[in-house]
């Protein structure tokens, strides 16, 4: 019906004029949310508001942003299907049914609706595109769907360090743990400072510190590496001049001895809120169930290692169960596992056969430098978590074989209750490895 | 990240004048993609023979030192030669080269080195059959043209023959010093 009047003219282009100016006031404003075109992953969502992450203004997704923040992680897996792998001309074929060269071809941002683990938005079967030979190869493959390679325990698309099958071959025959298995042992910094006492404290403006503070502080490993409260709240410059005290020193102060942690940190759930110059990431945000009384913290170090005494018992267990009250964690005080680390914790046992959360899920790492070990915690919990897979190699072989552990982590039921129980399926993978040394074997290898 | 690149084309585009120029007179001094397939190939043999010579038979075989191996991270041991060659070949791609090169076989270990593109497999047949000669073709892939060299990759240790021979993926075990086991395929873009 045609408008009457100029006066609903006018309000109609007023009220056009309105919305494309609310509109673009948004898009050059801080939060862009309402031009998301669907939710995020669970991978992503903590810096949703940071947009230009990963978009790059009229251009789309840039693989360099990608590979900012998912590169070492890939790196460290030994990716099994780099992108070099498909920039090969004779690889054109493949690129052309599946362009792995880009990482947002398997993994679409904002696509709930058909996003699957892993964040991956293809059909499980994509297998197909380059294997769909692999039974002429490998017999013991032939009545195997293609939904099940990257789903059923046996291969990962990206990280297959311990699923490869040499590495299988290698561990299948490989002795039971030892009758104490160990994780390994962190060593304290070398430092020259002397060791402090609470009489050495070098002060707060405050006129009396509070007691419980100092001697926290007096037991802690700063204090044994001489690092004073000067060190942290009023830190010098490359000149020695001081700046103004501080009572709640942040992580970029904590990075500037823990550098490598911070760094960890920073890249896994915990620290990418932070990453990106956003709030801390607080549980209240969290896709995962939390405790209800931890909704609001601020996620920085001191959440889990607490303040002056910086126990890092206390992080490894404490500092996680806090926050976290989904059932794996819940069943956590029931499991061997824990049963473990009380033992080590109340010193009935040797360092290293504890088992805490930390232990799993930020792992220590050997590295080699110049022939000496150097042990680390990994600080981003995202680096191994999944495919659980992950966890093998740097974790669970320390105490476990590996048939155990690759069955263990295809149990999902055994996971909820924290590994407490034995495993309720099998996966074949080692027994395919071995089938293919005596081929005969086989009863799938019978035509 | 395309430095390579466009020195690459750049040294492909200021060839093109020269070639002309220099006409039938002296086409060897001509940067053709022939001549720069053979270039690039004289490069990485020579390299893989120092590798092979100097590093992996005097440590591995003479002084007993070290171990080469297939799973050299896992067993710190030296990486094969030919694990070497095709470390470098990743490395080339992933700094956005122009040129591609890849160590492939009529009877490879690893199934995802059989000859794939047509040229691949005349290539890899011609070298076998015709010892001590090259092979050349061009060949469209992904909508781009290439001129693709093979040359023929030759048994020269006695560790290529063994490891060959008795891998458990192998297709063939019959390898003896001398034979040709497979082909270099180099591939050069011809249109920019």
């Amino acid at each position: 019906m045609p408008m009457k009047t100029p006066a609903l003219w006018i309000a109609a282009a007023a009220a056009a004029l309105g919305l494309t100016a609310a509109l673009s006031m948004t898009l050059l404003g801080a939060d862009r949310r309402l031009f998301a075109p669907g939710d995020m992953t669970g991978g992503h969502y903590q810096i949703e508001i940071a947009c230009d992450a990963c978009h790059t203004p009229f251009q789309g997704v840039s693989q360099e942003a990608c590979v900012q923040c998912h590169g070492a992680g890939l790196e460290a897996g030994n990716d099994s299907h780099p992108r070099s792998k498909f920039e090969d001309p004779r690889n054109a074929d493949r690129v052309a049914l599946l362009d792995a060269r880009r990482c947002v071809t398997c993994h679409v941002e904002h696509r709930p609706e058909r996003t699957r683990a892993m964040g991956v938005t293809l059909a499980a079967d994509f297998c197909v595109h380059c294997h769909a030979d692999i039974g002429a190869e490998r017999p013991s493959h032939r009545d195997l769907g293609f939904e099940t390679c990257a789903g059923a325990g046996c291969h990962n698309y990206h990280d297959n360090t311990a699923l490869y099958e040499e590495f299988l071959l290698k561990h299948r025959d490989a002795p039971p743990p030892a009758a104490t298995p160990r994780l390994p042992l962190r060593a304290a910094p070398p430092t020259a400072k002397a060791p402090l006492a609470a009489g050495d404290r070098d002060g707060s403006p405050h006129a009396a510190a509070d007691p419980g503070v100092v001697d926290a502080w007096a037991l802690s490993a700063h204090a044994r590496g001489g690092v004073n409260c000067r060190d942290c709240h009023q830190p010098a410059d490359a000149a020695g001049a001081r700046a103004a005290w501080r009572d709640r020193p942040g992580p970029a102060q904590c990075a500037a001895c823990h550098a490598a942690d911070a760094e960890g940190f920073l890249d896994g759930r915990h620290g990418m809120r932070l990453r990106q110059g956003l709030t801390p990431m607080s549980p209240g945000q969290a896709r995962r169930p939390m405790r209800g009384d931890a909704h609001d913290r601020g996620l920085g170090c001191t959440s889990c290692h607490g303040a002056h005494d910086f126990d890092p018992r206390r992080a490894a267990v404490d500092g996680c169960l806090g926050c976290h009250d989904d059932t794996h964690s819940r069943a956590y005080r029931e499991s061997p596992h824990h049963a473990l680390w009380q033992a080590e914790v109340a010193q009935h046992a040797p360092a290293g056969s504890g088992v805490s959360c930390a232990s799993c899920h930020l792992p220590r790492e050997i590295h080699r430098d110049a022939g000496r070990e150097r042990v680390t915690v990994q600080h981003n919990q995202n680096r191994n978590l999944r495919p659980n897979e992950k966890m093998i190699r740097g974790v669970c072989l320390h105490c476990h074989g590996l048939a155990f552990a690759i069955d263990a982590l295809a149990d999902p039921a055994l996971i909820a209750r924290n590994f407490r129980g034995r495993p309720s399926r099998h996966i074949e993978s080692l027994d395919m490895a071995a089938q293919r040394l005596h081929p005969s074997d086989n009863p799938r290898n019978s035509p | 990240m395309n430095d390579i690149n466009k020195l690459f084309r750049a040294s492909v585009l200021a060839a093109v004048p020269l070639l002309f120029a220099a006409c039938s007179d002296e086409p060897a001094s001509a940067v053709t993609p022939r001549v720069m397939a053979d270039n690039l190939h004289l490069v990485l043999e020579t390299d893989r023979t120092v590798y092979t010579r100097l590093i992996v038979n005097r440590l591995q075989n003479e002084e007993k030192v070290i171990k080469a191996s297939e799973h050299w991270k896992e067993d710190k041991a030296l990486v094969l030669p030919a694990q070497m060659f095709r470390a470098g070949a990743e490395m080339v791609r992933d700094k956005g080269a122009g040129f591609s090169y890849s160590l492939l076989s009529l009877w490879p270990v690893n199934k995802q080195n059989a000859p794939k593109t047509g040229q691949e497999e005349a290539g890899l047949k011609y070298v076998a059959d015709h010892k001590g000669e090259n092979y050349y073709g061009e060949e469209t892939l992904g909508g781009r043209k290439y001129f693709t060299a093979v040359y023929a990759d030759i048994a020269v240790a006695p560790a290529c023959v063994t490891c060959h021979n008795e891998h458990k993926d192998t297709p063939r075990s019959d390898f003896k010093i001398g034979d040709v086991m497979g082909g270099v395929v180099i591939r050069i873009p011809l249109d920019g």
